[in-house]
């Protein structure tokens, strides 16, 4: 007994819906169209949805408005929302429901406009009363700090910090969705204009539009509707603060619990993980993730993305679809991070497919490397 | 109108003592630990006993950084200061340039006024 149903659950449907511009287009517009691919890929109407787990950049009551909006009538309406990580809390609430057969069919979903409506990262909090005077520009100057520390401590560089958006680009190149794409060098990275020492512009994840929604089922019944299914086997969160100056150590994350306690459920460990799917929302994060993941040792984050070690062609593909920092970053990332595990696990993933990748990790992270959450997703025969 | 509430009003109490020139922390008289920000309970034990104590103003940069703005106006600095007394807040240290401040220099407190409001910064010490 681990707490979690291993491998009694799966993806059987996944799509992102808008990435880029989308003019004309709400938020909740755009987390309908993807919803509405990943339902079809699954040979499933909306109707078919009896639990919903959404959360909307603009709307606290989202999952009312797209329950009405599609006519569905949940029997779970989840509108859990701890920041970029709150899809993959959706999805370990969600296996749990429908083990326990509270549920049939889930669907969870996202969409936003930031892009082409307000033109600037949507956040639901406003100013913290004792951060807000001292004008951090949030949310880069709280992964800014988080960078001081680690480079103070374990010798970290700017070099290695740009290797992790050079690595990001070279995968979006492969990804005919991603928004950002073109030759970037380490030194572009270092030369671009800086925001909050270390991190410069190229060290920031995009803002654009862009949804995305995944379908899921008991496995009993995955077969019925999809050829190759991404079964979960394992999902866990933990949360330790939410203001970056309230961070018991800024150079360990969250992860270092929700990481090992999803290896436990899923019984293997980092070595046996094909593709790594990071919130990368800011280049410090996949270093620090990597290392709380346990992929590496503690202050070896950067030292891992060197020489090509998780661009393609490398020994541990990281965010194949070319992550926040290249491909899609419309405000909360976290459920894109499940959509290009499940690709690459049901080999989907096209021009960027890792040969032969049968397991898959997916990590979120919400408020300022606040909230963490980690799920593995295995191919049929992971089970 | 009553005010219905006892105790400790955080914000508003830590607020009016930097107005009267006073840098005040929150101690659980219990643990003996300082908090930093102020709140109703002690975070983890709950503990309720809490007395405002004047801190020494004493500190230690955690973490720095510098937020460029738009040429020619220079970049201000935001840091995590380390307290003497245990808690970690945010602020940020004048008197050098926002570049050239370190993770370990020793800082000072000093209240300043700012936008009409008392503010808490730090100095080189």
């Amino acid at each position: 007994m681990n707490g979690f149903p291993r491998g009694k659950t799966a993806i059987v449907g996944s799509a992102t819906y808008g990435i880029g511009k989308n003019p004309g287009l709400s938020s909740m517009d755009i987390a309908v169209n993807a919803s509405i691919r990943a339902l079809s890929a699954a040979g499933m109407k909306p109707g078919d949805v009896d639990a919903l787990f959404i959360c909307l950049p603009d709307n606290f009551l989202s999952g009312l408005t797209f329950a009405e909006y599609l006519g569905i009538q949940p029997k779970i309406t989840e509108n859990n929302r701890t920041g970029g990580s709150a899809f993959l809390t959706h999805l370990q609430s969600a296996c749990l429901a429908l083990d326990a057969g509270l549920c049939d069919v889930a669907l969870i979903a996202y969409g936003s406009n930031q892009l082409s409506g307000a033109g600037k990262p949507v956040t639901p909090t406003g100013a913290a009363p004792y951060e807000g005077p001292y004008k951090p520009r949030l949310p880069v100057s709280a992964y800014a700090l988080a960078a001081s520390r680690h480079m103070h401590e374990y010798g970290t560089t700017p070099e290695q910090l740009a290797e992790v958006a050079v690595s990001a680009r070279q995968w979006a190149n492969l990804n005919p969705d991603a928004w950002m794409q073109g030759d970037l060098s380490v030194d572009d990275v270092l030369a671009a204009r800086r925001v909050s020492t270390p991190l410069g512009i190229r060290d920031c994840c995009l803002v654009t539009d862009g949804g995305a929604a995944i379908v899921v089922t008991r496995a009993d019944r995955a077969r019925d509707h999809a050829s190759a299914p991404a079964y979960v086997l394992g999902a866990a969160a933990a949360t330790f603060h939410h203001n970056i100056s309230q961070m018991p150590d800024l150079t360990v994350t969250a992860a270092s619990e929700s990481g090992p306690q999803a290896f436990a459920q899923a019984g293997v460990k980092p070595s046996d993980i094909d593709v790594v799917e990071l919130y990368d929302a800011f280049t410090i994060n996949p270093i620090l993730f990597m290392e709380d993941l346990g992929f590496c040792a503690k202050g070896e984050g950067g030292a891992f993305f060197e020489n090509g070690h998780t661009a393609p062609g490398g020994a541990q593909p990281v965010n194949t679809n070319g992550g926040g920092l290249s491909c899609v970053h419309p405000g909360m990332y976290g459920l894109f991070t499940l959509v290009e595990a499940t690709q690459q696990v049901t080999g989907a993933a096209g021009a960027r497919q890792v040969a032969g990748a049968k397991l898959a990790l997916a990590h979120g992270s919400g408020g300022y490397l606040s909230s963490q959450a980690t799920v593995i997703l295995g191919a049929g025969e992971t089970v | 109108m009553t005010e219905r509430s006892t105790g400790i009003r955080p914000e508003r109490e830590y607020r009016e003592h930097l107005a009267d020139g006073r840098f005040m922390l929150l101690r659980s008289r219990s643990s003996g630990r300082c908090m930093f920000y102020p709140r109703v309970a002690e975070p983890v034990t709950g503990n309720t006993d809490l007395e405002w104590v004047e801190a020494s103003g004493d500190g230690t940069v955690y973490a720095t950084t510098a937020v460029n703005q738009r040429p020619p106006t220079p970049a201000y600095n935001v840091a995590l200061i380390d307290l003497a007394e245990g808690p970690r807040m945010m602020s940020r240290v004048e008197g050098v340039a926002a570049e050239d401040v370190r993770i370990g220099m020793p800082v000072k407190a000093r209240i300043i006024d700012e936008d009409g409001a008392p503010l808490l910064v730090f100095d080189p010490a």
